[in-house]
């Protein structure tokens, strides 16, 4: 067995990837628009002027004014007061639901890298599949099946995210594997669950992690087209895809009920693509050049 | 070529097994069974039994895989629960429209994604090369239905530059001008997948030492490009077209919806609110198939642009 073998993990060392990431001044852009949707999702119940759920008969479907800053919708509902409280349902949903598919995703990849052979072709053969049926309908179909909840919308996010992870963390796994202190602390007696757990998981960690903002933006995404669909959380809770949907159908006569929610989704996974492709060329500086 | 093409073909049937597989499970995984989402709450024992016996859910599990395995391979994919007519015909109406999309969309993404792409990697770091990197930023952004509905809004209601409600139009002039926004929509994002991996393609493609040897050779700037550089850039732009067609199944169904043409999408829509179970499960079957005869294609294609592929 050779001395070294490459790995992609050596150059993303925490500092390195920090020094790479923050000299990108885009980064910063993207890190600075998602704190700002992170706190106003935190600080709903602040900055909300009205209530999100409570209707008005007299102050239906008015356009933005000076009292209602974003117009009304067709029960009365105060629109910027329903955005501000919606990004709490995409970024939990999508948030949670990247958790879920990280940690089922990785450890799929790592167990199937580091066990190799047929087990290894199967889980990534099944896995192909998963990755070449479209997101949005696979989602469609387990949330369609579930029924419409909050947890069901996890849930099938959750699964259509769960095979990109698992190519990522296989990967460098079958090159940790080979690596000597991997050797090394075999021959102290690690256990298979102990060089997993100690030695690899926190060696590809960053490569992992570097990947889940860019595929919460895409989680996001199927969050808001689910909900449009009418396979998000019901209502009245008021989230940024049914906010759409409603909006879509007052279209000829209320314009602000669909464009600004819209724009909120597109300024969030504007936020994280940014966010994400940046993290991905500080960890991976051939991406840079290409 | 032929071994290679029934290597590809052999393939294809695993993965399809898997889905197959996939979507039995799926759909038995629906809380309660079959019987009792068709009829609904308020069905009496003896007529969920009744239907139970007539989907065949009083089998034993594997009877019931077998049974389901053979329909699909004859083709049988049941009758739709709310019009009473197969699935196969349900779709084969249908699928023309969302064909027509696709194409398309494929179309306008190659017709504007590869310029576009080879002039951000010739020109690095230029103008072009930063307003490419912006669309493709924004083109991977927007979600399907955002971005349709805001053209919606704009084009067809302020505008009124194009109808708002789409369709079947038999005058061809008026068909193109329903078919333009839609196809626009789901071309832009197509455009950005395009562009980039292009851009990506030929920026190593063009580092290649054959590629100063041709120049040094005396090869014209176009025929360099076209001839040298892009022929062996192509399989990374095949693959995308190819992975991206699914994605731009998906997309379309959100961009019928809200275009208002008839399609697959609306077909799904109509399917999940009369919970019309069978032709839904007929419906993933028949996106399954069109998934793996698409990527079985993209293979096959990548066989033909470059013929050491052949070989391996």
């Amino acid at each position: 067995m050779t001395a070294e073998v490459a790995s992609p993990a050596i150059e993303t060392r925490p500092g390195g990837l920090w020094l790479a990431f923050s000299k990108n001044k885009l980064s910063w852009v993207g890190l600075g628009l998602l704190a700002a949707i992170v706190l106003v999702a935190i600080f709903a119940p602040l900055l909300a002027p009205y209530d999100p759920l409570e209707q008005n008969i007299v102050s239906r479907l008015e356009p933005p004014s000076a009292e209602f800053w974003l117009g009304t919708d067709s029960y009365g509902r105060d629109v910027l007061s329903r955005l501000i409280y919606g990004a709490r349902i995409s970024l939990v949903v999508g948030f949670v639901a990247i958790l879920i598919a990280m940690a089922i995703g990785a450890t799929l990849g790592i167990v199937a890298g580091y066990i190799g052979g047929l087990f290894d072709q199967f889980v990534m053969g099944l896995l192909d599949v998963m990755l070449s049926f479209p997101t949005l309908l696979l989602g469609l179909m387990i949330a369609a099946m579930l029924g419409a909840s909050l947890e069901n919308l996890i849930i099938a996010i959750a699964v259509t995210e769960i095979a990109p992870f698992a190519r990522v963390a296989r990967a460098p796994t079958i090159s940790l594997k080979q690596r000597d202190f991997v050797e090394a602390s075999r021959s102290y007696g690690s256990g298979h669950l102990r060089i997993m757990g100690r030695h690899i998981l926190p060696n590809m960690v960053s490569d992992v992690v570097v990947m889940s903002s860019l595929w919460m933006a895409s989680a996001i995404r199927t969050e808001a087209s689910l909900s449009f669909i009418g396979l998000g959380v019901p209502p009245p809770t008021p989230t940024w895809g049914s906010m759409i949907r409603e909006g879509f159908e007052n279209i000829l006569d209320a314009w602000w009920l669909a464009v600004f929610p819209s724009l909120a989704i597109l300024l969030t996974v504007l936020a994280l693509n940014l966010l994400g492709d940046a993290l991905r060329d500080a960890a991976d500086p051939k991406s840079r050049e290409s | 070529m032929t071994g290679y093409v029934l290597r590809r073909l052999l393939l294809a049937i695993p993965t399809l097994l898997v889905m197959l597989t996939a979507i039995f499970v799926l759909v038995r995984l629906v809380p309660g069974d079959a019987a009792s989402v068709i009829l609904g709450d308020q069905a009496t024992a003896a007529s969920l039994q009744a239907l139970r016996v007539k989907l065949g859910l009083d089998q034993p599990m594997h009877v019931q895989y077998l049974a389901f395995l053979g329909d699909v391979l004859t083709g049988n994919l049941g009758r739709s629960l709310s019009s009473g007519r197969s699935v196969v015909q349900e779709v084969a109406q249908v699928l023309p429209s969302t064909i027509e999309l696709a194409l398309a969309s494929i179309a306008i993404g190659l017709a504007f994604g590869l310029p576009l792409g080879i002039a951000a990697a010739i020109k690095r770091n230029g103008w072009i090369d930063y307003v490419t990197r912006l669309i493709s930023l924004l083109g991977l952004s927007f979600p399907a239905f955002v971005s349709g509905i805001l053209m919606l809004i704009v084009f067809s209601i302020q505008l009124g530059w194009f109808p708002v409600l789409g369709g079947n139009s038999s005058n061809m002039a008026e068909r193109l001008r329903g078919l333009a926004l839609p196809a626009l929509n789901l071309g832009i994002i197509m455009t950005a997948y395009v562009m980039r991996v292009t851009r990506a393609a030929m920026l190593n493609v063009l580092t290649e030492d054959y590629i100063r040897t041709a120049r040094a050779k005396g090869v014209g700037p176009v025929q360099l490009v076209l001839q040298h550089a892009l022929r062996n850039g192509l399989i990374p732009i095949i693959t995308v077209v190819g992975l991206y067609f699914g994605t731009l199944i998906g997309n379309s169904v959100l961009t019928e919806i809200i275009f208002n043409r008839p399609g697959l999408g609306k077909l799904i829509l109509g399917a999940l609110n009369s919970r019309d179970y069978t032709l839904l499960q007929g419906l993933m079957i028949i996106f399954a198939i069109c998934v793996i005869v698409v990527n079985t294609l993209t293979d096959l294609a990548y066989g033909l642009v470059d013929p050491r592929v052949k070989y391996q």
